[in-house]
């Protein structure tokens, strides 16, 4: 009984010690309690990665626990539940609909030390000085705010960012090369009578809209002010020549998740469909040919980045400011590019990938020996090229970003009925 | 007078742990439905209010009455399907094999399929049935079509063939139960008073199974109504049906909207459950 108790002494001494712990915070100090901070991030299992988790506990000292959802559950999460994350590993789109609650604070760029080496994208929006800014919730236009606190985007660099940009890239049709057996170069293929009962589209209505536009934009039946974000009218017709194609037996199914897209592909139930990159390595990972095929019209592209939970203060903050530099210091970026993604900082992951890792992924060159995947896979081999180029020819032809509308409550009503149809 | 005062109070006590159970679990969370089922949304947040307008909308909406239609339609097929070949198997158990050893040995065979999970169960269809599936694949070396056939996968036939696949037992346990019962001496004696099977079968034995094929009934209505990932796998997502409403509308955090067609769906269910409890008294049975 007379253990637990503390003597005035006893406590004396421990805040002593605790004052001079905070007044003069030195390194041991830190390096011994680094070890104890826990940081819970969660986002969709695109940069969700285990490795990431396992590499940062040797990097940095600290934990990191991940946890994977769906995007509408990532979004349902960060809107509701401020308490029950420190890091938010989101999209931008996401971010448009979530900052707004103040679940997540500004972040200092002044603290980041590759902010410089950012790519412009995610800053003045433009990849080089002559790109053309793409439709829809381009990443820069609510990559930043006007100060800590505040919860209105602001239209240029303000040194204090929402999102670290992580991670990014740009979607097109993939398409099975050896039943379609002609070159495919257009998004107007996806509704060709050619391929009745053999497409598919994705069914998470945010992006599946998009590719949506895309089509209807190529085929001329619409020409939209903004694709991402569209008046009723434009709703209503986007979804109406679909339903049509829909009840006239264009699509196979619908997908919803990554696993299910590589199905209907492999399997050859569907030959042309809205797809997402590491699908397409896993269909040619079995052996069958799949391509990522380039657009005419160009692609949609999405971007994501880390925010920081509003309730994050201290050390924790510290730590995570500490994970974010660590994050944009290269490893990452190499294991993400290797995967075929684009890390915001190419600079800093070309010292994490090969030359002719960085020549195939980066710079759209013939790989000269084989291209393996993070854990050992091989992608490609020799003379092989990148579907759609390199990262300039990729990014550069961005049609438009993914995005919520504003009229995103009918829209989804809208595509609700579509399903149903 | 202290004797009935206490064995009341035993009979409360013996109640209460359900009462605590059913009132937790049950009637709460059915209360919490309805009350959400009448409050507003926005982008994000859901607004305590009293508001009809997730039923205006509910009830507006051409696509409700679809997929409302579509559901019945699914109920009614899977279970006219899931009753044939369920009273099929029990009559077959129940009245043809004699040992009851084999009897016994049979049933379980029946359940085996039952232990692995219900997903895998009907995953395994899509392989099978699929364009360059094993069904399509054998017919046409047989020869019997000369290309694949579409319609066996992602089609209104494949999301009947799953919910009868997997449903079909719950109609075989309750009907064997009930044929067990039959006194053996009431066929007799319809034999002795001279009917030939099949009216031994539509006058005595389909009378007495009644109850059974209600229990049945009410277990594959309620499953076939409250599903949505059968559907939504077996279809291709290119169909929907209640369950399959309240799941969108979950996912798109629109909480207020999917407690108004539960609630709708709960209505439906009950009052088909009340109308078919209406032809026969399960109580007796049970």
């Amino acid at each position: 009984m007379s253990k637990m108790r503390y003597s005035r002494r006893a406590l004396l001494k421990g805040g002593a010690a605790a004052l001079a712990a905070s007044a003069l915070p030195a390194p041991m100090i830190w390096a011994q309690e680094i070890k104890d901070i826990t940081l819970r991030q969660f986002g969709t299992g695109v940069s969700n990665l285990n490795d990431v988790a396992l590499k940062v506990k040797e990097d940095l000292g600290f934990t990191l626990e991940m946890t994977a959802l769906d995007s509408d559950a990532v979004t349902q999460r960060a809107a509701t539940q401020p308490d029950s994350f420190d890091i938010a590993d989101i999209e931008y789109w996401i971010c448009k609909k979530v900052w707004p609650t103040g679940n997540l604070q500004a972040m200092d760029t002044s603290k980041i030390k590759n902010y410089d080496k950012i790519v412009g994208i995610f800053k003045s929006g433009k990849l080089t000085p002559e790109s053309v800014i793409a439709q829809g919730t381009a990443p820069h236009s609510v990559g930043f705010v006007e100060g800590p606190g505040s919860t209105t985007f602001s239209a240029s660099e303000t040194g204090w960012m929402t999102l670290i940009p992580t991670i990014y890239n740009a979607d097109t049709l993939g398409i099975r090369p050896d039943l379609i057996g002609r070159p495919i170069s257009s998004w107007t293929e996806l509704l060709n009578p050619e391929f009745k009962g053999k497409a598919s589209i994705l069914d998470i209505s945010s992006i599946g809209i998009m590719d949506m536009a895309m089509v209807c934009e190529a085929m001329g039946e619409i020409q939209y002010a903004d694709k991402g974000n569209m008046t009723k009218e434009e709703i209503d017709k986007t979804i109406g020549i679909f339903t049509e194609a829909k009840k006239n037996g264009q699509f196979r199914a619908f997908w919803k998740t990554f696993d299910e897209s590589v199905n209907l592909m492999a399997s050859g139930e569907v030959v042309i469909q809205s797809m997402w990159s590491p699908a397409i390595t896993a269909v040619k990972s079995r052996g069958i040919p799949c391509v990522y095929q380039p657009l005419k019209e160009g692609y949609r592209s999405w971007g994501g980045g880390i925010g920081l939970s509003a309730g994050l203060s201290g050390m924790a903050l510290d730590a995570a400011y500490e994970y974010i530099n660590w994050y944009l210091s290269g490893w990452v970026g190499g294991y993400l590019m290797r995967q075929g993604y684009y890390s915001a900082v190419p600079e800093t992951s070309k010292e994490f990938m090969s030359a002719d890792e960085w020549g195939y992924w980066f710079e759209g060159k013939p790989a000269t020996g084989d291209i393996t995947s993070p854990t050992g896979d091989k992608l490609a081999g020799a003379g092989d090229l990148r579907d759609g180029g390199s990262f300039y020819d990729r990014m550069g032809h961005v049609a438009c970003w993914n995005a919520v509308m504003d009229e995103n409550q009918y829209m989804v009503r809208k595509w609700n009925e579509f399903i149903a149809a | 007078m202290t004797t009935v005062a206490r064995g009341t109070v035993t009979g409360w006590l013996l109640a209460s742990p359900l009462v605590v159970v059913l009132a937790g679990f049950l009637v709460l969370p059915i209360i919490t439905i309805v009350v959400v089922s009448f409050w507003q949304t926005t982008e994000f947040a859901i607004v305590p209010a009293f508001s009809f307008e997730n039923y205006e909308f509910l009830f507006g909406s051409a696509v409700t009455w679809k997929v409302f239609a579509a559901t019945f339609r699914y109920a009614v097929i899977t279970w006219a399907l899931t009753l044939g070949i369920g009273f099929t198997v029990a009559y077959y158990l129940a009245f043809h094999i004699r040992s009851q050893n084999v009897q016994i040995a049979l049933f379980l065979l029946c359940t085996i399929p039952f232990w692995t999970s219900n997903i895998i169960r009907m995953i395994s269809w899509i392989p099978f049935l699929g364009r360059n599936g094993i069904a399509n694949q054998t017919l046409l070396d047989w020869g019997l079509i000369d290309e694949p056939v579409e319609w066996l996968l992602y089609s209104d036939f494949s999301v009947i063939l799953a919910f009868v696949h997997l449903y079909t037992l719950f109609m075989v346990v309750p009907i064997f139960n009930t044929m067990m019962r039959i006194d053996r001496n009431l066929l007799e004696a319809a034999r002795d008073g001279g009917a030939t099977g099949f009216q031994t079968l539509v006058h005595v034995i389909l009378p007495l199974t009644k109850p059974g094929i209600m229990i049945g009934t009410i277990f594959v209505l309620t499953l076939v109504m409250g599903d949505f990932i059968t559907v939504r796998f077996m279809s291709g997502s290119q169909s929907a049906n209640v369950g399959r409403l309240i799941s969108n509308d979950i996912g798109l955090l629109q909480y207020p909207s999917a407690s108004a067609t539960a609630v709708v769906l709960l209505c439906t269910v009950l009052i088909m459950i009340a109308i078919l409890l209406r032809f026969v008294n399960i109580r007796k049975e049970l």
